[in-house]
Protein backbone atom coordinates (compact mmCIF):
# COMPACT_ATOMS: atom_id res chain seq x y z
CA UNK A 1 0.00 0.00 0.00
CA UNK A 2 1.46 3.59 -1.14
CA UNK A 3 1.12 6.22 1.59
CA UNK A 4 -0.16 9.42 0.54
CA UNK A 5 1.90 12.39 -0.26
CA UNK A 6 1.70 15.85 -0.71
CA UNK A 7 4.65 17.30 -3.45
CA UNK A 8 6.06 19.43 -1.29
CA UNK A 9 7.09 16.86 1.38
CA UNK A 10 7.46 13.56 -0.90
CA UNK A 11 11.44 13.73 -1.16
CA UNK A 12 11.37 14.35 2.81
CA UNK A 13 10.20 10.82 3.19
CA UNK A 14 9.54 7.66 1.00
CA UNK A 15 8.25 5.41 3.49
CA UNK A 16 5.33 2.98 3.49
CA UNK A 17 3.64 1.37 5.69
CA UNK A 18 5.33 -2.02 4.70
CA UNK A 19 8.66 -0.66 5.01
CA UNK A 20 8.02 1.02 8.44
CA UNK A 21 7.31 -2.59 9.84
CA UNK A 22 7.29 -3.82 13.41
CA UNK A 23 4.07 -3.87 15.85
CA UNK A 24 3.12 -0.26 14.70
CA UNK A 25 2.75 -0.60 10.92
CA UNK A 26 0.51 -3.70 11.81
CA UNK A 27 -1.58 -1.52 13.92
CA UNK A 28 -1.75 1.31 11.31
CA UNK A 29 -2.52 -0.90 8.66
CA UNK A 30 -4.78 -3.42 10.51
CA UNK A 31 -7.28 -0.57 12.02
CA UNK A 32 -7.46 0.95 8.38
CA UNK A 33 -8.17 -2.82 6.37
CA UNK A 34 -10.41 -3.74 9.48
CA UNK A 35 -12.90 -0.73 9.23
CA UNK A 36 -12.54 -0.38 4.85
CA UNK A 37 -13.00 -4.67 5.11
CA UNK A 38 -16.39 -3.97 6.71
CA UNK A 39 -17.43 -0.76 4.51
CA UNK A 40 -16.49 -3.24 1.29
CA UNK A 41 -18.00 -6.32 2.80
CA UNK A 42 -21.35 -4.35 3.30
CA UNK A 43 -21.37 -3.46 -0.15
CA UNK A 44 -20.81 -6.87 -1.32
CA UNK A 45 -23.50 -8.45 0.65
CA UNK A 46 -26.13 -6.20 -1.32
CA UNK A 47 -24.21 -7.01 -4.81
CA UNK A 48 -24.59 -10.42 -3.92
CA UNK A 49 -27.96 -10.58 -2.35
CA UNK A 50 -29.06 -8.59 -5.63
CA UNK A 51 -27.55 -11.19 -8.19
CA UNK A 52 -28.48 -13.94 -6.46
CA UNK A 53 -32.14 -13.07 -6.73
CA UNK A 54 -31.70 -12.07 -10.35
CA UNK A 55 -33.67 -13.58 -12.70
CA UNK A 56 -32.53 -13.31 -16.05
CA UNK A 57 -36.03 -13.88 -17.28
CA UNK A 58 -37.56 -11.43 -15.79
CA UNK A 59 -34.72 -9.04 -15.60
CA UNK A 60 -34.37 -6.27 -13.09
CA UNK A 61 -37.82 -5.49 -13.89
CA UNK A 62 -39.52 -7.60 -11.15
CA UNK A 63 -37.86 -6.16 -8.63
CA UNK A 64 -39.09 -2.47 -8.72
CA UNK A 65 -41.90 -0.24 -9.83
CA UNK A 66 -39.30 1.39 -12.12
CA UNK A 67 -41.77 4.39 -12.64
CA UNK A 68 -41.96 4.95 -8.73
CA UNK A 69 -38.04 4.76 -8.60
CA UNK A 70 -37.50 7.58 -11.51
CA UNK A 71 -40.01 9.70 -9.37
CA UNK A 72 -37.91 9.20 -6.57
CA UNK A 73 -34.16 9.49 -8.01
CA UNK A 74 -36.33 12.92 -9.37
CA UNK A 75 -37.36 14.42 -6.64
CA UNK A 76 -34.32 13.10 -4.51
CA UNK A 77 -32.19 15.17 -7.25
CA UNK A 78 -34.64 18.25 -6.92
CA UNK A 79 -34.53 18.67 -3.22
CA UNK A 80 -30.93 17.34 -2.54
CA UNK A 81 -29.91 20.12 -4.81
CA UNK A 82 -31.80 22.80 -3.36
CA UNK A 83 -31.30 22.09 -0.09
CA UNK A 84 -27.48 22.17 -0.75
CA UNK A 85 -27.81 25.40 -2.54
CA UNK A 86 -29.87 26.95 0.30
CA UNK A 87 -27.15 25.51 2.54
CA UNK A 88 -24.27 26.89 1.15
CA UNK A 89 -25.79 30.50 0.93
CA UNK A 90 -26.01 30.28 4.48
CA UNK A 91 -23.10 28.12 5.37
CA UNK A 92 -20.67 30.96 3.61
CA UNK A 93 -21.77 34.65 5.75
CA UNK A 94 -21.78 32.10 8.81
CA UNK A 95 -18.82 30.29 8.75
CA UNK A 96 -16.93 33.94 8.16
CA UNK A 97 -18.74 35.14 10.68
CA UNK A 98 -17.39 32.26 13.30
CA UNK A 99 -13.97 32.69 11.49
CA UNK A 100 -12.95 36.00 11.55
CA UNK A 101 -14.98 37.62 14.56
CA UNK A 102 -15.29 37.60 18.35
CA UNK A 103 -18.46 38.33 20.12
CA UNK A 104 -20.49 37.77 23.18
CA UNK A 105 -22.10 34.16 23.64
CA UNK A 106 -20.06 33.05 20.36
CA UNK A 107 -19.37 29.56 21.54
CA UNK A 108 -22.98 28.84 23.10
CA UNK A 109 -23.95 29.78 19.35
CA UNK A 110 -21.65 27.70 17.87
CA UNK A 111 -22.92 24.74 20.22
CA UNK A 112 -26.38 25.60 18.91
CA UNK A 113 -25.16 25.09 15.66
CA UNK A 114 -24.02 21.76 16.19
CA UNK A 115 -27.05 20.50 17.22
CA UNK A 116 -28.65 19.04 14.23
CA UNK A 117 -25.23 17.31 13.57
CA UNK A 118 -25.47 15.64 17.67
CA UNK A 119 -29.52 14.97 17.58
CA UNK A 120 -31.37 11.92 16.80
CA UNK A 121 -32.32 12.67 12.98
CA UNK A 122 -36.06 11.33 14.32
CA UNK A 123 -35.87 14.16 17.25
CA UNK A 124 -35.32 16.44 14.15
CA UNK A 125 -38.11 15.55 12.00
CA UNK A 126 -40.50 15.62 15.58
CA UNK A 127 -39.56 18.91 16.17
CA UNK A 128 -39.75 20.59 12.29
CA UNK A 129 -43.61 18.76 12.62
CA UNK A 130 -44.34 20.72 16.06
CA UNK A 131 -42.93 23.84 15.01
CA UNK A 132 -44.88 23.52 12.56
CA UNK A 133 -47.92 22.56 13.86
CA UNK A 134 -48.47 23.59 17.08
CA UNK A 135 -46.14 26.62 17.67
CA UNK A 136 -47.23 29.44 18.50
CA UNK A 137 -48.43 27.25 21.44
CA UNK A 138 -52.60 27.14 21.08
CA UNK A 139 -52.43 28.19 25.07
CA UNK A 140 -51.02 31.11 24.34
CA UNK A 141 -54.72 31.69 22.47
CA UNK A 142 -52.78 34.20 19.97
CA UNK A 143 -55.16 33.57 17.47
CA UNK A 144 -53.10 33.51 14.56
CA UNK A 145 -53.07 29.57 14.24
CA UNK A 146 -50.13 27.50 13.46
CA UNK A 147 -46.84 28.03 10.79
CA UNK A 148 -48.36 25.59 8.59
CA UNK A 149 -51.98 27.40 9.20
CA UNK A 150 -50.57 30.52 8.99
CA UNK A 151 -48.60 29.71 5.27
CA UNK A 152 -51.63 27.91 3.92
CA UNK A 153 -52.88 31.07 4.17
CA UNK A 154 -51.06 32.49 1.67
CA UNK A 155 -51.59 29.10 -0.50
CA UNK A 156 -48.51 27.07 1.13
CA UNK A 157 -48.80 24.23 3.21
CA UNK A 158 -45.32 22.77 4.39
CA UNK A 159 -46.12 19.84 6.50
CA UNK A 160 -46.19 16.19 4.39
CA UNK A 161 -45.25 18.16 1.57
CA UNK A 162 -42.22 17.96 -0.60
CA UNK A 163 -41.24 21.85 0.86
CA UNK A 164 -40.91 19.74 4.12
CA UNK A 165 -38.42 17.51 2.12
CA UNK A 166 -36.11 19.94 1.41
CA UNK A 167 -36.36 21.65 5.04
CA UNK A 168 -35.69 18.42 6.85
CA UNK A 169 -32.96 18.22 4.48
CA UNK A 170 -31.43 21.60 4.70
CA UNK A 171 -31.97 21.58 8.44
CA UNK A 172 -29.17 18.58 8.92
CA UNK A 173 -27.25 19.56 5.66
CA UNK A 174 -26.80 23.12 6.59
CA UNK A 175 -25.12 22.15 10.06
CA UNK A 176 -22.09 20.23 8.15
CA UNK A 177 -22.17 22.90 5.70
CA UNK A 178 -21.33 25.62 8.53
CA UNK A 179 -18.62 23.56 9.78
CA UNK A 180 -17.02 23.11 6.37
CA UNK A 181 -17.12 26.60 5.44
CA UNK A 182 -15.28 27.66 9.00
CA UNK A 183 -12.81 25.09 8.17
CA UNK A 184 -12.07 26.83 4.72
CA UNK A 185 -12.13 30.96 6.26
CA UNK A 186 -9.91 29.74 8.86
CA UNK A 187 -7.78 28.58 6.99
CA UNK A 188 -7.08 31.80 4.70
CA UNK A 189 -4.70 34.44 5.92
CA UNK A 190 -7.28 37.23 7.71
CA UNK A 191 -4.21 39.47 6.68
CA UNK A 192 -5.59 39.05 2.30
CA UNK A 193 -8.65 41.32 3.51
CA UNK A 194 -7.04 43.58 5.85
CA UNK A 195 -4.67 44.48 3.08
CA UNK A 196 -7.51 44.92 1.00
CA UNK A 197 -9.08 47.18 3.28
CA UNK A 198 -5.85 49.33 3.11
CA UNK A 199 -6.06 49.57 -0.08
CA UNK A 200 -9.77 51.07 -0.10
CA UNK A 201 -12.22 48.17 -0.25
CA UNK A 202 -14.50 47.85 2.32
CA UNK A 203 -14.57 44.89 4.56
CA UNK A 204 -18.03 43.34 2.05
CA UNK A 205 -15.70 44.33 -0.25
CA UNK A 206 -13.00 42.76 0.63
CA UNK A 207 -14.37 39.91 1.29
CA UNK A 208 -16.01 39.25 -2.06
CA UNK A 209 -12.79 40.20 -4.41
CA UNK A 210 -10.16 38.26 -1.88
CA UNK A 211 -11.47 35.80 0.62
CA UNK A 212 -14.31 34.05 -1.29
CA UNK A 213 -11.76 33.28 -4.72
CA UNK A 214 -9.89 31.66 -2.09
CA UNK A 215 -12.43 29.65 -0.73
CA UNK A 216 -14.33 27.58 -4.32
CA UNK A 217 -12.64 24.73 -2.93
CA UNK A 218 -14.61 25.08 0.60
CA UNK A 219 -17.95 25.84 -1.04
CA UNK A 220 -17.58 22.84 -3.37
CA UNK A 221 -17.01 20.40 -0.72
CA UNK A 222 -19.65 22.19 1.49
CA UNK A 223 -21.92 22.06 -1.28
CA UNK A 224 -21.33 18.12 -2.18
CA UNK A 225 -21.51 17.11 1.31
CA UNK A 226 -24.68 19.13 1.80
CA UNK A 227 -26.15 17.48 -0.91
CA UNK A 228 -24.54 14.01 -0.33
CA UNK A 229 -26.86 14.69 3.64
CA UNK A 230 -29.63 15.60 2.18
CA UNK A 231 -29.26 12.15 -0.19
CA UNK A 232 -29.02 10.17 2.71
CA UNK A 233 -31.73 11.69 4.68
CA UNK A 234 -34.66 9.56 6.33
CA UNK A 235 -35.76 10.73 10.21
CA UNK A 236 -36.50 13.87 9.59
CA UNK A 237 -38.05 13.12 6.25
CA UNK A 238 -40.09 10.26 7.40
CA UNK A 239 -41.98 12.00 10.23
CA UNK A 240 -41.95 15.32 8.81
CA UNK A 241 -42.80 14.93 4.96
CA UNK A 242 -44.23 11.24 5.68
CA UNK A 243 -43.93 8.77 2.88
CA UNK A 244 -46.13 8.19 0.16
CA UNK A 245 -45.84 6.73 -2.62
CA UNK A 246 -45.13 9.04 -5.63
CA UNK A 247 -45.38 12.16 -3.62
CA UNK A 248 -43.09 12.64 -0.74
CA UNK A 249 -40.89 9.62 -1.96
CA UNK A 250 -37.20 10.23 -1.74
CA UNK A 251 -34.41 7.16 -2.39
CA UNK A 252 -33.84 7.42 1.57
CA UNK A 253 -37.42 6.43 2.00
CA UNK A 254 -38.14 4.43 -0.91
CA UNK A 255 -35.96 1.67 0.62
CA UNK A 256 -38.00 2.19 3.47
CA UNK A 257 -41.67 1.38 1.54
CA UNK A 258 -39.99 -1.60 -0.30
CA UNK A 259 -38.78 -3.04 3.24
CA UNK A 260 -42.66 -2.33 4.51
CA UNK A 261 -44.35 -4.21 1.36
CA UNK A 262 -41.70 -6.85 1.88
CA UNK A 263 -39.69 -6.57 -1.41
CA UNK A 264 -36.15 -6.87 0.41
CA UNK A 265 -35.01 -7.24 -3.26
CA UNK A 266 -36.25 -4.37 -4.44
CA UNK A 267 -34.74 -2.19 -1.27
CA UNK A 268 -31.37 -3.79 -1.95
CA UNK A 269 -31.54 -2.55 -5.59
CA UNK A 270 -32.18 1.00 -4.28
CA UNK A 271 -29.33 0.87 -1.62
CA UNK A 272 -26.97 -0.11 -4.37
CA UNK A 273 -27.98 3.14 -6.42
CA UNK A 274 -27.45 5.73 -2.92
CA UNK A 275 -24.62 3.60 -2.42
CA UNK A 276 -23.21 4.52 -6.00
CA UNK A 277 -24.54 8.02 -5.96
CA UNK A 278 -22.47 8.34 -2.59
CA UNK A 279 -19.85 7.00 -4.43
CA UNK A 280 -19.83 9.58 -7.04
CA UNK A 281 -20.15 12.47 -4.77
CA UNK A 282 -17.03 11.59 -2.18
CA UNK A 283 -14.43 11.08 -5.38
CA UNK A 284 -16.17 14.31 -7.20
CA UNK A 285 -15.27 16.34 -3.37
CA UNK A 286 -12.27 14.72 -3.24
CA UNK A 287 -11.14 15.88 -6.79
CA UNK A 288 -12.50 19.18 -6.29
CA UNK A 289 -10.80 20.05 -3.25
CA UNK A 290 -7.21 17.97 -4.31
CA UNK A 291 -4.93 20.69 -2.74
CA UNK A 292 -6.21 20.20 0.85
CA UNK A 293 -4.29 17.22 0.96
CA UNK A 294 -1.57 19.61 1.60
CA UNK A 295 -2.01 18.66 5.57
CA UNK A 296 -0.46 15.56 4.59
CA UNK A 297 2.64 14.90 6.11
CA UNK A 298 3.55 11.36 4.49
CA UNK B 1 3.97 64.52 7.29
CA UNK B 2 2.88 61.91 9.49
CA UNK B 3 2.22 62.17 12.81
CA UNK B 4 1.86 59.60 15.62
CA UNK B 5 1.17 61.90 18.36
CA UNK B 6 1.33 60.49 21.98
CA UNK B 7 -0.85 56.97 20.76
CA UNK B 8 -1.94 54.36 23.31
CA UNK B 9 -2.17 50.76 21.34
CA UNK B 10 -3.44 47.23 23.08
CA UNK B 11 -1.96 44.36 22.10
CA UNK B 12 -3.36 41.11 23.63
CA UNK B 13 -2.45 41.46 27.45
CA UNK B 14 -0.69 44.76 27.55
CA UNK B 15 -1.01 48.19 26.50
CA UNK B 16 2.00 50.21 24.73
CA UNK B 17 1.42 53.55 25.93
CA UNK B 18 3.15 56.92 25.01
CA UNK B 19 4.17 56.08 21.63
CA UNK B 20 5.40 59.49 19.55
CA UNK B 21 7.15 60.11 16.34
CA UNK B 22 6.71 61.85 12.98
CA UNK B 23 8.01 60.91 9.60
CA UNK B 24 8.39 63.61 7.25
CA UNK B 25 7.01 63.58 3.18
CA UNK B 26 9.11 61.13 1.36
CA UNK B 27 11.22 59.98 4.45
CA UNK B 28 11.92 56.43 5.27
CA UNK B 29 11.70 55.83 8.99
CA UNK B 30 13.35 52.93 10.49
CA UNK B 31 10.84 51.41 13.82
CA UNK B 32 13.15 48.40 15.36
CA UNK B 33 13.05 46.51 18.39
CA UNK B 34 13.16 43.11 19.52
CA UNK B 35 10.21 40.45 18.74
CA UNK B 36 7.35 41.14 20.91
CA UNK B 37 8.19 44.72 21.42
CA UNK B 38 4.89 45.67 19.78
CA UNK B 39 5.90 47.24 16.22
CA UNK B 40 3.57 45.70 14.62
CA UNK B 41 0.72 46.71 16.74
CA UNK B 42 2.04 50.14 15.90
CA UNK B 43 1.83 49.58 12.43
CA UNK B 44 -1.55 47.85 12.56
CA UNK B 45 -2.86 50.90 14.61
CA UNK B 46 -1.40 53.59 11.91
CA UNK B 47 -2.86 51.24 8.97
CA UNK B 48 -6.52 52.13 11.57
CA UNK B 49 -6.52 47.90 11.98
CA UNK B 50 -6.40 48.15 15.00
CA UNK B 51 -8.25 50.76 17.73
CA UNK B 52 -6.75 53.07 19.47
CA UNK B 53 -6.73 53.73 23.63
CA UNK B 54 -5.53 56.78 23.77
CA UNK B 55 -3.32 59.51 21.39
CA UNK B 56 -3.92 60.67 17.77
CA UNK B 57 -2.61 59.99 14.10
CA UNK B 58 -2.51 62.53 11.46
CA UNK B 59 -1.73 62.28 8.05
CA UNK B 60 -1.29 65.48 5.45
CA UNK B 61 -2.70 67.37 8.55
CA UNK B 62 -6.07 65.69 8.41
CA UNK B 63 -6.22 63.41 11.90
CA UNK B 64 -7.05 59.94 10.95
CA UNK B 65 -7.42 58.51 13.97
CA UNK B 66 -10.84 57.02 14.14
CA UNK B 67 -11.00 56.90 10.02
CA UNK B 68 -11.37 53.07 8.70
CA UNK B 69 -8.38 51.60 7.17
CA UNK B 70 -10.03 52.37 3.68
CA UNK B 71 -10.12 56.02 4.26
CA UNK B 72 -6.45 56.21 5.30
CA UNK B 73 -4.25 56.47 2.23
CA UNK B 74 -1.78 53.71 3.49
CA UNK B 75 0.07 50.95 1.47
CA UNK B 76 0.63 48.00 3.22
CA UNK B 77 3.35 45.34 2.67
CA UNK B 78 3.06 42.16 5.29
CA UNK B 79 6.06 40.02 6.23
CA UNK B 80 5.26 37.28 3.95
CA UNK B 81 3.98 39.45 1.42
CA UNK B 82 0.23 37.88 1.46
CA UNK B 83 -0.55 38.43 -2.36
CA UNK B 84 -4.06 37.46 -3.03
CA UNK B 85 -3.88 33.96 -5.26
CA UNK B 86 -6.73 35.08 -7.24
CA UNK B 87 -5.34 38.04 -8.82
CA UNK B 88 -2.51 38.15 -11.66
CA UNK B 89 0.31 40.68 -11.38
CA UNK B 90 -1.12 43.18 -13.65
CA UNK B 91 -4.82 42.98 -11.05
CA UNK B 92 -2.80 42.90 -8.14
CA UNK B 93 -1.12 46.38 -9.05
CA UNK B 94 -4.40 48.07 -10.51
CA UNK B 95 -6.51 46.97 -7.43
CA UNK B 96 -5.68 49.94 -5.10
CA UNK B 97 -6.44 52.17 -7.97
CA UNK B 98 -9.51 50.62 -8.58
CA UNK B 99 -10.66 50.89 -5.17
CA UNK B 100 -10.20 54.55 -5.03
CA UNK B 101 -12.13 54.73 -8.27
CA UNK B 102 -9.05 56.21 -10.40
CA UNK B 103 -10.14 56.60 -14.58
CA UNK B 104 -9.32 53.37 -16.27
CA UNK B 105 -7.01 54.75 -18.75
CA UNK B 106 -4.86 56.68 -15.09
CA UNK B 107 -4.95 52.99 -14.05
CA UNK B 108 -3.61 51.31 -17.09
CA UNK B 109 -0.85 54.00 -16.85
CA UNK B 110 0.21 53.45 -13.06
CA UNK B 111 0.42 50.14 -13.79
CA UNK B 112 2.89 50.38 -16.41
CA UNK B 113 4.45 53.05 -14.29
CA UNK B 114 4.82 50.83 -11.35
CA UNK B 115 5.89 47.82 -12.68
CA UNK B 116 8.64 49.54 -14.70
CA UNK B 117 9.59 51.10 -11.55
CA UNK B 118 9.95 47.69 -9.79
CA UNK B 119 10.94 45.87 -12.65
CA UNK B 120 8.14 43.40 -13.06
CA UNK B 121 7.10 44.39 -15.73
CA UNK B 122 7.23 40.55 -17.51
CA UNK B 123 5.56 39.16 -14.76
CA UNK B 124 2.05 41.44 -15.50
CA UNK B 125 0.01 38.41 -16.39
CA UNK B 126 1.27 35.67 -13.79
CA UNK B 127 -0.47 34.70 -10.69
CA UNK B 128 1.45 34.79 -7.37
CA UNK B 129 1.65 30.98 -7.45
CA UNK B 130 5.46 30.40 -8.96
CA UNK B 131 6.64 33.81 -8.22
CA UNK B 132 10.27 33.87 -6.82
CA UNK B 133 10.32 35.28 -3.12
CA UNK B 134 12.35 38.34 -4.65
CA UNK B 135 9.59 38.70 -7.28
CA UNK B 136 6.54 38.03 -5.14
CA UNK B 137 7.99 40.45 -2.74
CA UNK B 138 8.16 43.47 -5.50
CA UNK B 139 4.76 43.13 -6.01
CA UNK B 140 3.49 43.23 -2.86
CA UNK B 141 5.44 46.55 -2.70
CA UNK B 142 3.83 47.79 -5.87
CA UNK B 143 0.83 46.69 -5.02
CA UNK B 144 0.95 49.02 -2.03
CA UNK B 145 2.13 51.93 -3.67
CA UNK B 146 0.57 52.05 -7.08
CA UNK B 147 -2.65 54.03 -5.21
CA UNK B 148 0.04 56.88 -4.40
CA UNK B 149 -0.34 56.33 -0.67
CA UNK B 150 1.09 58.98 1.61
CA UNK B 151 2.32 56.12 3.97
CA UNK B 152 4.06 53.23 2.31
CA UNK B 153 4.44 50.31 5.62
CA UNK B 154 7.21 47.65 5.12
CA UNK B 155 6.42 45.04 8.06
CA UNK B 156 9.32 43.00 8.13
CA UNK B 157 8.95 42.98 4.40
CA UNK B 158 12.69 41.83 3.78
CA UNK B 159 13.20 39.10 6.25
CA UNK B 160 13.25 35.11 4.40
CA UNK B 161 15.05 36.74 1.42
CA UNK B 162 18.60 35.54 0.82
CA UNK B 163 21.59 37.76 0.78
CA UNK B 164 21.96 38.66 -3.28
CA UNK B 165 17.97 38.86 -3.31
CA UNK B 166 17.78 40.93 -0.49
CA UNK B 167 20.29 43.63 -2.18
CA UNK B 168 18.16 43.89 -5.38
CA UNK B 169 15.21 44.14 -3.90
CA UNK B 170 16.13 46.92 -1.36
CA UNK B 171 17.98 48.47 -4.25
CA UNK B 172 14.72 48.70 -6.52
CA UNK B 173 12.62 49.56 -3.44
CA UNK B 174 15.02 52.58 -2.33
CA UNK B 175 15.06 53.84 -5.66
CA UNK B 176 11.43 53.25 -5.69
CA UNK B 177 10.76 55.01 -2.57
CA UNK B 178 12.97 57.83 -3.46
CA UNK B 179 11.38 58.36 -7.09
CA UNK B 180 7.86 58.19 -5.51
CA UNK B 181 8.21 60.67 -2.60
CA UNK B 182 6.54 58.56 0.14
CA UNK B 183 6.74 58.56 3.28
CA UNK B 184 7.78 55.34 4.71
CA UNK B 185 7.93 53.55 7.86
CA UNK B 186 10.11 49.85 7.90
CA UNK B 187 9.18 47.79 10.50
CA UNK B 188 12.40 45.92 11.40
CA UNK B 189 15.02 43.80 13.65
CA UNK B 190 18.06 43.99 11.48
CA UNK B 191 20.11 47.10 11.52
CA UNK B 192 21.21 46.28 8.05
CA UNK B 193 17.51 46.96 6.60
CA UNK B 194 17.22 50.02 9.03
CA UNK B 195 20.25 51.90 8.13
CA UNK B 196 20.10 50.77 4.57
CA UNK B 197 16.55 53.01 4.04
CA UNK B 198 16.23 54.37 7.46
CA UNK B 199 16.84 58.28 7.52
CA UNK B 200 15.89 58.18 10.95
CA UNK B 201 16.05 54.82 13.19
CA UNK B 202 13.92 54.72 16.11
CA UNK B 203 14.34 51.95 18.67
CA UNK B 204 11.00 50.76 20.54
Amino acid sequence: MKPSHSKQKSNRTNSSLTKSGGWFGVWLGGSLWLYLGLILLLVLADIWYVLANYNSSHGLSEMLDWDNLRQSIQLTFISSTVSAILSVLIAVPVGYLLSRYRFLGKSMIDAVLDIPVVLPPLVIGLSLLILFNNFPPRILDLGVGSLDEMLSGFGYRITHTTLAIVIAQFTVACAFAIRTMKVAFDQIDPRSELVAMTMGASRGRAFFDVVLPQTYQGMVAAGMLAWARSLGEFGPILVFAGATRGKTEVLSTSVYLEINTGNLKGAVLISLIMIALAIITTITVRMLTKKGSKDDLY
Amino acid sequence: MIYIDNISVKSGGFTLSNISFGILTGECLALMGKSGSGKTTIMEAICGLRELVDGKISMGGKDVSKMAPQERMVGLVPQDNVLFPNMTVREQLAYGPRMRKWKKTDINARVTEVAEELKINDLLDRLPKGLSGGEAKRVAIGRAISAKPQLLCLDESFTGLDGETLDKVMAVVQDTIRREGISTLLITHQAYEAERLGDVIYHL
